[in-house]
């Protein structure tokens, strides 16, 4: 069957086309773009690994979250902790003290595996982070865009109101529980839960990424107070920075488990040429 | 014996990462030491100042209110001004100290602390943001930089304020500068004055630049000399501030 075979009539087994070329480019470039903002925020928070909410935050003021280094007042050992609230948990080896490639003690709070630079520089970091930001943003801007007019959002991410019925996405949780995944011309369109994921990275996390972002500016603060005051403040700006960021992570982790789940070769080849075969159907 | 040969996964697992984002770190390093990958990356600055400037050239930055106020404002930087002349100054409580104001003016000037004080006076209680992450809100009153430079009339060469300060950081000299458009901005002050009080000396006294549209560390304190020049260069490391020198820090800090 040719590979550009009208979707309605494929079936399972046949080499269809799945992702538009600008879908294709804007994932890739966008994969390596928030590995990057990710990487070098963790380095930006490193020069003051601590959370608020509010206006202000800083070592005189309670912080909602925090990550530090203890030394133990009997045996003068070290430790790393996380705190969130009053809970703290021993994070030891991982975050707030590790050990660097060359073997020495380390105490900031991410580890030089999970930053850009590997090595402590808040400049660096700031160079590397402030740069992709464009990249991001634009990007973001001009996929949104061109999803728009090609159909792209109202075709596959626009979830129906059937869809939104709790039955309905019921079903969908009870079909992902269990590992089935459709099959055949239903494995081209998206259930509500992966609508549910894309929309809420399209139309949520990343627009919120940026929007903190340029809310803990103080120039644009200036010129856009509305942005900090929405938040609450630059500090709440700048912890929900951090959290949509976390989501973001979780939402890879979960794209990743899934990818591999539903055959890696193929969903990975149909984001690179944009082929994919379809799944056999029962039987088939 | 032979359980030892084994790889379990976990190690496998282990190794895989940390070679797989050993490669890539290290990878980013190189490539940030490329000058070419590295000014790229660093014209991101222009790009800021550019879209900041077109978005709010003038506008101002927010001030709040009393209640607004962090109730203890964190000390960064510097906590003390070097050099004899300066602990005779402190000791003095700044009675025979100056600014002075040269450089590409028309008039250089010696500005008292008194004289200072008996310019017109802005207050503000604006949001100090370092370029670490943290935040402090806190008042400031001073005359505005703007009066300052029009008594001492520039030049119409000069295109960057100078802010040479009475502190050593890590031994060296601190310093700042600004351009013209954030130099007569309104909010823009000579503080003598922090949260009602003579300025303490570990935020900078007797004067402390502020200048609220940027990040903490445009905010030179123990400021002791204003220099009026037409470029940058030749000045220290030449890229126009102490942690522009020494750290790779933007000069513009707006973001």
């Amino acid at each position: 069957m040719a590979s550009d075979a009208s979707p309605e009539a494929a079936q399972g087994g046949d080499l269809v086309r799945r992702h538009r070329l600008s879908t294709r480019i804007w994932h890739w470039i966008n994969a390596v773009t928030l590995l990057v903002m990710l990487m070098s925020g963790l380095m930006i928070f490193n020069a003051h690994p601590r959370l608020y909410w509010g206006e202000y935050g800083a070592n005189f003021d309670r912080p909602w979250l925090k990550i530090g280094t203890l030394q133990n007042t009997r045996t003068g050992e070290y430790s790393g902790f996380l705190q969130v609230g009053d809970e703290r948990i021993d994070t030891t080896g991982v975050l707030g003290l590790w050990q660097d490639s060359n073997g020495r003690q380390q105490r900031y709070a991410f580890p030089s595996w999970a930053t850009i630079p590997s090595r402590y520089s808040l400049a660096g970091a700031r160079i590397w982070h402030l740069a992709f930001a464009w990249v991001l943003a634009l990007g973001l801007l001009a996929y949104l865009v061109r999803s728009l007019v090609n159909g792209h959002l109202r075709r596959d991410i626009h979830i129906t109101r059937r869809e939104w019925s709790p039955r309905h996405l019921w079903h969908d949780v009870n079909q992902h529980a269990r590992l089935r995944f459709p099959k055949g011309a239903a494995a081209l369109r998206y259930n509500a839960l992966q609508k549910l994921a894309y929309a809420g990275v399209l139309f949520v996390l990343l627009p919120l990424m940026i929007v903190t972002g340029l809310a803990m500016s103080p120039g644009t603060d200036a010129w856009a107070p509305i942005v900090t005051e929405l938040f609450g403040g630059r500090q709440s700006a700048r912890s929900v920075h951090f959290i949509c960021a976390f989501l973001l992570v979780v939402f890879f982790v979960v794209h990743m488990v899934m990818v591999v789940l539903a055959g890696p070769i193929n969903e990975v080849r149909s984001m690179i040429t944009g082929k994919y075969r379809l799944p056999k159907e029962k039987g088939q | 014996m032979s359980r030892k040969l084994i790889l379990s996964r976990r190690t496998l697992i282990r190794t895989g990462v940390v070679g797989t984002g050993g490669l890539l770190l290290s990878g980013c390093d190189k490539l940030f030491e490329n000058p070419t990958f590295r000014s790229v990356l660093e014209s991101g600055e222009d790009l800021h100042k550019a879209s900041q400037r077109a978005l709010g050239r003038n506008a101002l930055a927010r001030e709040f209110s009393v209640g607004d106020m962090s109730p203890v404002f964190r000390a960064n930087g510097s906590r003390e001004g070097a050099g004899g002349e300066y602990r005779q100054h402190l000791a003095q409580g700044f009675a025979n100290w100056s600014l002075k104001v040269d450089g590409l003016v028309e008039r250089p000037l010696a500005i008292p602390l008194t004289a200072l004080r008996q310019l017109p006076q802005r207050k503000q209680i604006t949001r100090h943001d370092c370029v670490e992450g943290w935040s402090a809100i806190g008042q400031w009153q001073g005359p505005r930089l703007a009066h300052v430079l029009d008594l001492a009339r520039l030049k119409p060469q000069a295109q960057y304020i100078v802010f040479h300060c009475a502190d050593l950081y890590r031994g060296r000299p601190y310093y700042e500068s600004i351009d013209l458009v954030d130099a007569f901005h309104p909010q823009t002050i000579l503080a003598w004055q922090m949260n009602g009080k003579p300025l303490e000396q570990q935020h900078g006294a007797p004067l402390r630049l502020r200048v609220e549209r940027q990040l903490g560390y445009k905010h030179a304190k123990f400021v002791t000399r204003i220099e009026a020049r037409a470029s940058l260069e030749g000045l220290y490391g030449g890229k126009g501030g102490y942690w522009e020198d020494q750290g790779a820090y933007a000069w513009y800090a707006g973001i």
